[in-house]
């Protein structure tokens, strides 16, 4: 059981992603995270799906997949050498002559922005792999998580590759 | 400037299409009005499950796409089920559902269902038209998608405001079907294809397993080439029955839960299993581990999909069945026998052939051994679910493939008298025959009032045992004999049929049933023949499920015998 990471470009249509999402629910696959968005190529989106399976199961997303009229195409990005990122906003608990310092400081590590700064309350936003966030978090608990909201994983190949969905 | 109703109707004829099912009601008036002057036949049904049915009837038995046609919100609500079917048996279909206008869309609006939403997990694709000016590219792209690759059922949905907008009529590059994600791939691959010809050359007891693939992608006559130059035997599933005649020597007949003794235990003893068209289906299998144990697998299908899904194949060909079967007929010697195989086979079918008990009472099987004996070559012959289903599939003589029209994946009692209808206008020279039970007769049981009115001449057999005998089998085997809900009251088919203006008999002897037989055949229109058989009687051969194909039940004496 490996986690793969699907670039899948499909039409930009309505209900594009009920098809997919309906499909993994259908077939019992189970979906980690989910990030969809317009890309470089007009009418088309580009959805990157992070799945858990054995190779069976994996094999069976992809050809599931292709069999919808609006899939253009998929490909298994974590087959090929490539980058991934997530983004996650943390909204924390900072009153003033509390630990405001220390969080910045944390976040300066983590190259993470401060975002918004309210009366009671900062916002961190950080970019990075699923560990990095993982690790944030961690750090940033004991200060008083108030909120936290994270995108799903997207991927690039990395080099000249890329997932041309040709016309 | 044509309305969208007049873009749909010309659009139709586009594609070929000749004959309708439908049912009408408020947002499909518009297309309702432009049918009223058009050259398309439309059979208006009594209700909107039966359009369908009709359409995948017509769709199985012609090779050519059925259309329906119902209303919003109810009426699109009906055809999930025919859908459903259609889509497990890869069968060709377009429905057309109207829609409440665009503005209204969401709201809850009276007769509104979102019905591309719920027919998504059970069609092959789905549209909803929202632009008048999509409309033309969408029916051709939906009639290409419903009748190439595996195929299956397609919807399209209407909205009311898309039926009356008058637009310009175009036909340009807009209006082409542009399917970026669509390639089906038809030549298998040529490395595989070698490969698969190699196995078969070396095997020594090779056996087909042929299913429904061979039917659609018409490549029967390919497969029995085929066989007969390897020798080797041909099972097939349910779907496939027809592919290879009932008669040939090669022949074993159905496999699985009640096929044939000898199919199983051959399909068992094989070293090759050569599959066509088939999805190694649980009802086939039974333990899938136990499945073919001493074989190499090949397996040839048109959807990737279905490769490796259920069991892995030694050498996978994606690819059209009939395409691949002409390659690798001219890549195979004239004559490549295995005696040694083909004497076992043959003392397998003569040591253990499908039977019954000939004792002079009113066995089902005996009525259906008597109706392939009097239709000889013609007819074609509908089912509906359960155990007349079986032993249609196990007793009736098939000579060609379409002759058969059953519904296999989905098992949806109700299907066979509807889509005897579509039989009918498909092949309407042909006796078409439904062989029914008294409970799946009941289901649509309705559609009487269609083939009255339309004069359809399809004959119904109704193997009426006052039980919906299948479950009632499997109460008796594995229940003991706790026959919960399944005895039916006595209903006297004839009075209805009378009632419908529908010619009827009732037999209740087995020395009645040939003269029944030919007088229902004889009769120019419609006609219910309700035949009273054994009442519990069973289907064996069975595999019980998930068990393993060699260890079958072949009991073949009915409860009430025994005692």
């Amino acid at each position: 059981m490996t986690a793969h990471i699907f670039s899948v470009l499909v039409e930009d249509s309505p209900g594009v992603l009920s098809r997919v999402t309906g499909l993994f629910s259908r077939r019992g696959f189970n979906i980690e995270s989910l990030a969809v968005g317009h890309c470089e190529q007009p009418d088309t989106s580009r959805i990157t799906i992070v799945v858990t399976g054995n190779d069976f199961q994996i094999e069976q997303v992809k050809k599931q997949l292709n069999k919808l009229i609006e899939v253009i195409k998929v490909i298994d990005i974590s087959e090929y050498e490539h980058v991934e990122r997530e983004l996650a906003l943390i909204k924390l608990k900072a009153e003033p002559g509390s630990n405001r310092s220390e969080i910045m400081q944390i976040a300066g590590i983590f190259r993470a922005k401060i975002i918004d700064v309210g009366n009671e309350t900062l916002v961190v936003e950080v970019t990075g792999d699923s560990g990095k966030i993982a690790a944030i978090q961690d750090l940033l608990s004991p200060y008083g998580i108030l909120e936290l909201v994270r995108t799903g994983k997207i991927a690039l190949q990395r080099g000249s590759s890329t997932v041309c969905a040709g016309r | 400037m044509k309305s969208g109703a007049q873009i749909l109707i010309e659009g139709l004829k586009e594609q070929g299409v000749d004959i309708i099912f439908g049912y009408p009601g408020g947002v499909v008036l518009p297309i309702y009005d432009e049918l009223y002057d058009a050259d398309i036949r439309h059979v208006l049904v009594r209700h909107e499950q039966a359009a369908i049915h009709a359409a995948d009837g017509y769709a199985r038995a012609s090779g050519r796409t059925g259309v329906c046609l119902a209303t919003s919100g109810p009426g699109a609500c009906n055809l999930v089920t025919g859908l459903a079917t259609a889509y497990m048996d890869s069968i060709p279909v377009v429905a057309i559902t109207g829609q409440v206008p665009t503005s209204l869309l969401g709201n809850d609006a009276f007769q509104e269902s979102d019905i591309t939403g719920i027919t998504m997990p059970v069609t092959k694709h789905n549209f909803l038209v929202q632009d008048a000016r999509d409309l033309k590219r969408i029916i051709r792209e939906a009639f290409h998608i419903a009748s190439t690759g595996r195929k299956g059922p397609v919807l399209i949905d209407i909205p009311k405001d898309v039926s009356t907008a008058m637009i310009p009529d175009v036909d340009g590059p807009g209006e082409q079907p542009r399917l970026r994600g669509y390639k089906p791939k038809y030549q298998g691959h040529s490395k595989m294809i070698q490969r698969a010809v190699d196995l078969l050359l070396k095997a020594e007891r090779p056996i087909i397993y042929a299913g429904g693939g061979v039917i659609l992608s018409d490549a029967s006559r390919e497969l029995v080439t085929l066989a007969e130059r390897m020798c080797m035997p041909v099972s097939t599933t349910l779907m496939g029955l027809g592919c290879i005649p009932t008669s040939h020597p090669l022949n074993l007949g159905m496999l699985g839960m009640h096929g044939t003794e000898y199919a199983n235990y051959a399909i068992t003893e094989s070293d090759l299993l050569f599959s066509i068209g088939v999805r190694f289906d649980d009802r086939v299998t039974g333990k899938i581990e136990a499945f073919a144990p001493h074989a190499k697998i090949i397996h040839i299908d048109i959807d990737p999909a279905e490769i490796g899904k259920n069991k892995q194949p030694d050498v996978p060909i994606v690819g059209d069945a009939k395409s691949v079967l002409l390659e690798m007929i001219s890549k195979i010697p004239e004559s490549c026998p295995h005696p040694e195989w083909s004497e076992r086979v043959e003392s397998w079918k003569k040591n253990h052939p499908l039977r019954f008990q000939e004792d002079g009472k009113l066995h089902p099987q005996y009525v259906i051994k008597k109706l392939a004996e009097i239709l000889g070559k013609k007819g074609i012959i509908v089912s509906e679910v359960g155990q007349n289903q079986m032993w249609a599939a196990q007793w009736f003589s098939f000579t060609r493939p379409r002759q058969w029209i059953s519904s296999g994946g989905l098992g949806t009692m109700g299907y066979g008298f509807p889509a005897s209808m579509g039989a009918h206008f498909a092949c309407p020279d042909e006796p078409v025959v439904v062989l029914a039970g008294d409970g799946s007769f009941q289901m649509n049981i309705q559609e009487l009032g269609t083939v009255a009115q339309y004069n359809i001449p399809v004959k119904v057999i109704i193997l009426n045992n006052r039980f919906l005998g299948m479950v009632r089998q499997w109460q008796q085997l594995f229940y003991e004999h706790r026959y919960s809900y399944t005895e039916l009251p006595e209903v006297h088919f004839e009075r209805i049929a009378q009632a419908y203006g529908i010619e009827a008999a009732t037999v209740t002897r087995a020395s009645d049933v040939e003269e029944a037989i030919k007088a229902a055949l004889a009769h120019p229109g419609p006609y219910v023949l309700d035949v009273r058989v054994e009442r519990e009687e069973n289907v064996f051969p069975m595999v019980p499920a998930g068990a393993n194909i060699s260890e079958m039940i072949v009991g073949h004496h009915t409860e009430h015998e025994e005692e």
